[in-house]
């Protein structure tokens, strides 16, 4: 039984990290099978970052400030990543398609940023964290709407194994 | 009343567009065009398909009459009179003009020409233009001498050679573009820096699709490719040697992000941005001695600078005043005066290479345009508009513009479009699928 459950871990740790490669911040489907099959997640793995404290915030149009719900999430975030040392974390910003290719990387960087502020203020170490901005390449949502939109606007924190830099 | 005021209104526009026309067709003194004009009715031309001097010349002589023609047409300034009006057939290039069988058609213009393959294997293309109404050649005959995989490239100086002397401007044709060829569905785009001639033709791609690659820029001369690409996995900014395919990453700091790099008009700089912190500013390097210097020093967003073409002042966007803004600063840096001023969101500012204008992209309600302005922010035009059109490239003459127009939707695509400054003729530019962010070449050496 112990070693099944390890066992479960590895796939689950697998199909998180090949996730994470596809990337972006798509919720990959064969994760969430994965772990729905497998009942409760491990506190201290990716998958419960991911899904349970919650791996990404969202912004207003044209803002990288943090709502109270963001800062919630992110409260978490730094949380988990106290208590998870052996992890290190890029934080990728994203911009909906409603601006210019360029603008929208320095805003996608602006976000990264604000949330790798707020981390470091809750007492994640700095060299654990590295941003990165996508600008408006990556949209997870694909409509032209408001409602793609917003989920568009984020900043992700996707978790790597690793002790940081 | 109503109803009986739109039928006035349909004769009075009627009316006009007619004597436009015939002023157009009578006017007096030697063939002319002048772009400036408000209204123009495209200029009647005729182009016999070239005389092959050799039958080993004879796909060459037709495949270059016909991209001539498309030149000349594509720019909205001409239109050809069909082979099956002709009256005359021209036999011999050396033959004498029958002047009034091309008036009888009303071809204003008339451009004769011959392709001859040599027996060391050159292509020799020889042109003429005549001013059918004046009974007489406009400007000498010329001739050019290639290889024969350079034909369009021979085909493009004839047109080249015909738009100058008819409207005094400098042509575009013998130009290429440097642009992002796209695939993949939106959500896992596939990127891949390309060029091409100005008119699609003899795409050559630069880079496979590993990594993302955004918004190309040629240098003055043409041979190299300046451009933004996450090779490392972050973004940064590389030099594209376009001869040998090379390319090295330029001032790769450690947990930064460079983008925007735009070439000097001497070649031998960049100014690009540089985000340290979240905060995107302005920087420009010396390719030769690889000094850095900092242009700007603001916690908003500086972004997508432009040389004026005499080197001496950057036009660039930021959001110091809290929206998207278009300002002008010295080289050097220094002191920034905004000059946009409309409503809206206004952003990628390109100087015209002739100086007098600034392209830009200004969002407004939820749509975008492309517009140009005077360099003091004055005289704003807006040309376009659409879901999302954005990042204007100048033709080298400054009379045209190229941009990226991207539709809406899940299935939406980015395609290349082209546009006069006065907002007419506008085109899609062929490319083989989906493509983004063109960057006009200079009129290739």
């Amino acid at each position: 039984m112990m070693s099944f459950s390890k066992i479960a871990l590895l796939t689950a740790a697998l199909a998180l990290s090949a996730c994470a490669q596809g990337g972006f911040g798509a919720r990959g489907a064969n994760t969430v099978d994965l772990n729905a099959a497998q009942g409760a997640l491990d506190p201290a793995s990716p998958a419960y970052f991911n899904q349970t404290v919650g791996d990404r915030v969202l912004f207003a149009v044209d803002q990288s400030t943090l709502t109270p719900e963001a800062r919630a999430t992110l409260a978490g975030q730094a949380q988990w990543l106290m208590t998870n040392a052996a992890f290190t974390a890029i934080i990728e910003g994203h911009a909906d398609e409603q601006g210019t290719r360029e603008y929208n990387l320095a805003l996608g960087a602006r976000r990264a940023n604000a949330v790798e502020e707020f981390l470091v203020s809750q007492g994640v170490a700095a060299n654990r964290l590295r941003t990165i901005s996508y600008g408006k390449e990556r949209p997870i949502e694909i409509c032209s709407e408001e409602s793609c939109y917003q989920q568009n606007r984020r900043a992700v924190t996707v978790i790597a194994a690793g002790a940081g830099a | 009343m109503t109803r009986f005021l739109s039928i006035l209104t349909a004769l009075a526009l009627s009316l006009t567009a007619h004597t436009a026309q015939v002023a157009a067709q009578t006017s007096p003194g030697p063939l002319r065009l002048e772009i400036t004009e408000g209204v123009i009715e495209p200029l009647p031309f005729a182009i016999p398909i070239f005389i092959a001097e050799n039958a080993a010349a004879s796909d060459a002589a037709q495949d270059i009459t016909r991209v001539i023609s498309a030149d000349l047409r594509g720019t909205g300034l001409f239109r050809e009179v069909p082979a099956s009006a002709h009256i005359s057939s021209v036999t011999s290039f050396d033959s004498p003009v029958q002047y009034a069988d091309w008036r009888a058609i009303n071809a204003q213009a008339l451009i004769t020409g011959s392709v001859e393959q040599t027996s060391n294997g050159q292509l020799v293309v020889r042109f003429r233009l005549f001013d059918v109404f004046a009974d007489q050649p406009l400007g000498d005959g010329l001739q050019f001498v290639g290889s024969p995989e350079s034909w369009r490239r021979m085909a493009h100086n004839v047109a080249d050679q015909v738009y100058e002397r008819i409207t005094g401007e400098t042509g575009y044709f013998d130009t290429r573009v440097a642009f992002i060829s796209e695939s993949g569905p939106k959500n896992a785009r596939l990127k891949r820096l390309a060029i091409m001639d100005y008119d699609g033709a003899n795409v050559q791609y630069l880079t496979d699709s590993r990594a993302i690659v955004l918004a190309p820029r040629f240098s003055p001369n043409g041979d190299r490719v300046i451009y933004t690409s996450y090779e490392s996995g972050f973004p940064q900014v590389y030099l594209m040697d376009v001869a040998t395919v090379t390319r090295r990453p330029l001032d790769a700091l450690p947990d930064t992000m460079s983008f925007a790099p735009r070439f000097s008009p001497d070649g031998n700089r960049v100014v690009y941005s540089e985000s340290v912190g979240g905060n995107s500013d302005l920087y420009l390097l010396d390719l030769n001695s690889g000094q850095r210097t900092r242009l700007t020093q603001a916690p908003s967003i500086e972004t997508a600078p432009s040389f004026s073409p005499d080197g001496t002042q950057i036009v660039f966007e930021s959001d110091r005043s809290g929206t998207q803004q278009i300002y002008v600063m010295p080289v050097s840096g220094g002191e920034a005066r905004r000059i946009s001023s409309g409503d809206g969101r206004y952003g990628t500012p390109v100087w015209s290479p002739r100086g007098d204008l600034i392209a830009f992209t200004k969002q407004l309600g939820g749509r975008f345009h492309i517009g140009v302005m005077r360099t003091n922010g004055s005289e704003e035009r807006l040309l376009t508009a659409s879901f999302l059109d954005e990042g204007p490239t100048w033709a080298p003459n400054g009379r045209v513009i190229m941009f990226t127009r991207e539709t809406a939707g899940a299935d939406g695509a980015p395609a290349l479009y082209s546009v006069d400054i006065s907002g007419r003729n506008l085109q899609r530019v062929a490319t083989p699928g989906m493509a983004s962010d063109p960057a006009w070449s200079p009129r290739l050496p």
